[in-house]
Parts: C-alpha cells; sequence; structure tokens
C-alpha cells in the first residue's frame, strides 16, 4: 500500500542487491528504506509520508529509484 | 512551577538568605520535636502552593510543643483554595519591628525582569500599589548585563529607607535577584522579608516560581529538593485529553506538537510557531470564537506527530473544526504538515475540506504543502493573510 502523499517505487534489481540496499537503508533519515535479514531491500510503508523529498536516496541510486508525489 | 514554601526556603538557603530555624514535619510527634528543639514560640503553617493561607486558619501560632502538636492536627487537615496540605512546617516566631516586601518577576511587556520593593510588607502588595504607590519601587533589569548591588540599593532606597536598613537590606535583595536569574525563575518573592526588634532581618515567608521549561535545565536541584518528573504543580491535574497529547508528543522526538491544554470550545487548535500560539489562541478569542485546546507545534515535527495530534483533536467530542495556524516558519516543513493535518482528519474519518477551517502556515516548502492542500480542497491561506485575519476567517466558518 502507497502512502497517502508518497510513493517510492525501486528497480526490482535494486532491492536485491545489499550494498545497495545498505546504502539506502543509510541515507533515508525516515527510515523509508529496511533490510531484511538476508540483506535484500524492503519499503517500510508506514514511513513513506514521512519522507522529506531530500533525494538522497535518488543519488545513491541514479534511474533505479523513484519518489512519486501522489498530490501531484 | 511553583515551590512550596520550604521548598523555596531551601532554595533561599542556597544563598546564605537569613531564614529562622525550622523543619517540616510530618505527625504531630514531629511537629513536638520540632517545637521543643527551637525552644520557643512557633509558627504552624500548612503547606500549600496557593496563597490565603492566613485567612483560612492554616496558619496558627503555639508557645509550647505540646500547643504546636494539637495546631499541627488542627492546620493539616484545612483546605485552602481546594488544595490539601502536602506536609506543616514549624518555624520560631520571631519578634518583628518592620516588614518589608522584596520581589522579582517578569515583565512582559518590557521583556526585563523587574525588582519590586516594599517598606510595607505583609500585605498584597496590589494593595500597596494601589493605595500607597509611593511605597513601592519598580527597578528593571538587564538579564545579560552584569548584576550590581547598586540596583537592589536604589531599589530600595526608592521607597525611602536609608542607614543600617538599607545596608542590611541590600545583600538579601540582591540576592534574590541572583537567584531568580541562576534558577530560571518567573518569581521570587519574600513576603514578608522582616526586620526584628534586633535589628537583623529574616526571610519569614517566601514563594517561588520556576519556568517549567526550565526543568530539566535543574534537574538536580529540583531532585534535592523532592520534586518529582510527574508533578506538574499546575493550578489542575492534567485532563485524560492532555495526558494521551503529552504521550503522543513524547513517543517521537522529531518537533513539538504538544503542551496541549484542553477548553470548553468547539474549534480545535494547531497552532504555533515563535510564540504564535499565544497570539493565535487571543485573535480566535478576540474574534469571539472559542477554543477547544491550547497546544504548541513546531521544531519540525514528523508527519505523524502533527496528524497524530490532529486526530486526538477531531476525536474530542465537542470540536467542529480545526484551525492551522502558525507564524511564518523557516525550521518547520510546511508541507509535512500539511501531510499530517490531512491523515489525521482522514484517520479520524473527517473530509479535511470540511475539518479544517484554515490553514495558514507560511514558510518553508509552501509551495508544495498548498498543492497538498489543493488536493484535499483545503481553505489556506499564505503570509498576505496575517495570523489576526486568518484567525477571523475560523471563527467565522464556525458560525456558517
Amino acid at each position: 500500500m502507497p502512502g497517502r502523499f508518497i510513493d517510492v517505487e525501486v528497480d526490482p534489481a535494486v532491492t536485491k542487491d545489499p550494498a545497495l540496499a545498505k546504502k539506502l537503508e543509510e541515507v533515508c533519515a525516515v527510515d523509508i528504506f529496511a533490510r531484511n535479514e538476508d540483506g535484500t531491500l524492503r519499503l517500510v510503508e508506514e514511513n513513506l509520508d514521512e519522507c522529506v523529498l531530500c533525494d538522497l536516496c535518488l543519488e545513491v541510486a541514479p534511474g533505479k529509484v523513484q519518489v512519486v508525489k501522489l498530490y501531484e | 512551577m511553583r515551590f512550596y514554601e520550604y521548598e523555596s526556603k531551601a532554595l533561599f538557603r542556597r544563598r546564605g538568605l537569613p531564614l529562622g530555624k525550622g523543619r517540616v514535619v510530618a505527625s504531630e510527634t514531629e511537629a513536638r520535636e520540632a517545637a521543643a528543639e527551637i525552644d520557643g514560640p512557633v509558627v504552624v503553617k500548612s503547606q500549600v502552593l496557593s496563597g490565603g493561607r492566613m485567612k483560612a486558619g492554616a496558619v496558627q501560632f503555639a508557645d509550647t510543643p505540646d500547643e504546636a502538636a494539637a495546631k499541627y492536627a488542627e492546620v493539616l487537615p484545612i483546605v485552602v483554595k481546594g488544595e490539601k496540605a502536602r506536609c506543616v512546617l514549624i518555624e520560631a516566631k520571631s519578634p518583628v519591628a518592620k516588614e518589608y516586601f522584596a520581589s522579582v518577576t517578569w515583565d512582559g511587556r518590557r521583556k526585563l525582569p523587574v525588582l519590586l520593593f516594599s517598606d510595607m510588607g505583609g500585605i498584597d502588595i496590589e494593595e500597596v500599589a494601589e493605595q500607597h504607590p509611593e511605597h513601592l519601587s519598580r527597578t528593571h533589569f538587564s538579564t545579560i548585563l552584569p548584576l550590581s548591588e547598586r540596583i537592589a540599593k536604589e531599589a530600595i532606597s526608592a521607597v525611602g529607607v536609608t542607614g543600617p536598613d538599607l545596608v542590611r537590606l541590600t545583600p538579601i535583595v540582591f540576592a534574590l535577584m541572583k537567584l531568580f536569574l541562576e534558577y530560571d525563575l518567573t518569581l521570587a518573592e519574600i513576603n514578608p522579608l522582616a526586620r526584628l526588634e534586633d535589628g537583623k532581618f529574616l526571610v519569614l515567608d517566601g514563594h517561588v516560581d520556576m519556568e517549567a521549561e526550565a526543568r530539566g535545565s535543574h534537574k538536580a536541584l529540583l531532585t534535592e529538593l523532592g520534586i518529582g518528573e510527574d508533578e506538574t504543580r499546575q493550578a489542575r491535574p492534567p485532563t485524560p485529553f492532555e495526558l494521551e497529547a503529552a504521550r503522543l508528543n513524547a513517543v517521537d522526538h522529531r518537533g513539538i506538537a504538544g503542551n496541549v491544554v484542553e477548553f470548553d470550545g468547539n474549534l480545535g487548535l494547531v497552532i504555533g510557531a515563535g510564540g504564535g500560539s499565544l497570539t493565535l489562541f487571543d485573535a480566535v478569542r478576540k474574534h469571539g470564537g472559542k477554543p477547544a485546546n491550547y497546544c504548541e507545534i513546531g521544531g519540525n515535527p514528523s508527519m505523524s506527530k502533527v496528524r497524530n495530534l490532529t486526530r486526538l483533536l477531531l476525536s474530542k467530542p465537542g470540536i467542529e473544526k480545526i484551525a492551522v495556524m502558525m507564524n511564518v516558519v523557516s525550521n518547520t516543513r510546511v508541507d509535512i504538515v500539511a501531510r499530517g493535518v490531512i491523515s489525521g482528519c482522514l484517520d479520524a474519518g473527517k473530509d479535511p475540506a470540511e475539518a479544517v477551517a484554515i490553514f495558514r502556515i507560511p514558510g518553508s516548502w509552501e509551495e508544495e504543502g498548498f498543492k497538498i492542500l489543493s488536493k484535499y480542497g483545503v481553505d489556506y491561506c499564505d503570509r498576505s493573510v496575517s495570523m489576526y485575519e486568518a484567525a477571523g476567517r475560523a471563527v467565522a466558518k464556525m458560525a456558517s
């Protein structure tokens, strides 16, 4: 379920990349990204609407992560 | 946050103010022992936070230890302005020749501390100010410049005190001023400050109020005085609504969306920023509105924090709409607050367009915030609409 205001779309290849998953988890100040036990990426849906649009996730994974403003 | 008399005196003792012999007691036996230690006439004083003890009979005098014990039993159950005594203070009764008044408080208009001094102590200072203004001096002093005894001396001499009394009073009043600043007090008062028959001075009664926000800075002192973190020392105990708001504020460290005070109106307020809460609350009332609450938001609260506060407000019976208003903000994201408010409305089963009377938060990321508000049909305005005018619009909507 996306947030009411923000959705984050991640390239499936990224979710399976433990190194990138770790970076995404580290850069997000509002904990939208987390890692499963096997190191793969998962989105924390309840935090999506906390997104501050800092774009750090976009810089970590250029072209592979999209932040969608659902109100536009 | 008000201190009991015995706590105020413990604070005075730290600054070396002259205090009479005495101690707090919690039983008739202790009262008898305390009076025996003093070995002379004593005053038996109920410890309550409100004034009017003397009129209520909660201050009594005793000449012997047995009489002190009896007076303890008499004073303890007396309810003063709805408040039961926490304990009783037994102090030596002193032979008073003259009573003075000294107080330091905050002058909101001048934004400076003000020292009030009178040579007519022991009675209500309001009465002195009204009927004998020449016996009351008001002296402002800086919180930035170094304090000087000269300020205290001038305040005392301004009501005609000279000679040895001036010399002896000055360090006492000066210590009160230093105490006020050192402990972030909003009131430091001695009344009466007595000159005894032998010419010495003594603090007979005193009150201290500490800025509630300063509790964290003076944790060690409060612990030493036995003041627990859960003691709010407010005029009334917090309501379940206020407690829930405090809980919601405490569970998330990001920003503030709390300090909620419950009122019985029908307009919920989500307000804040740089004194904005007080200004906006007053503006709503000035327009004839009835606030359902006071609160403070700021410091960039998270979406969920604003959401929880909004949901809580809209769950309160009697609240018809909420007004979301702040001063111009630079450190709070308008779009994040907008998300929180709309989420809170939807969580509460309300249409944001109907539930939000006005949204007036200009500042950081306002264009983004206004896009969100537009999508949900919420009435919003920018900084071209004053806080006063925004409050008026909210009140007008309540009537329509």
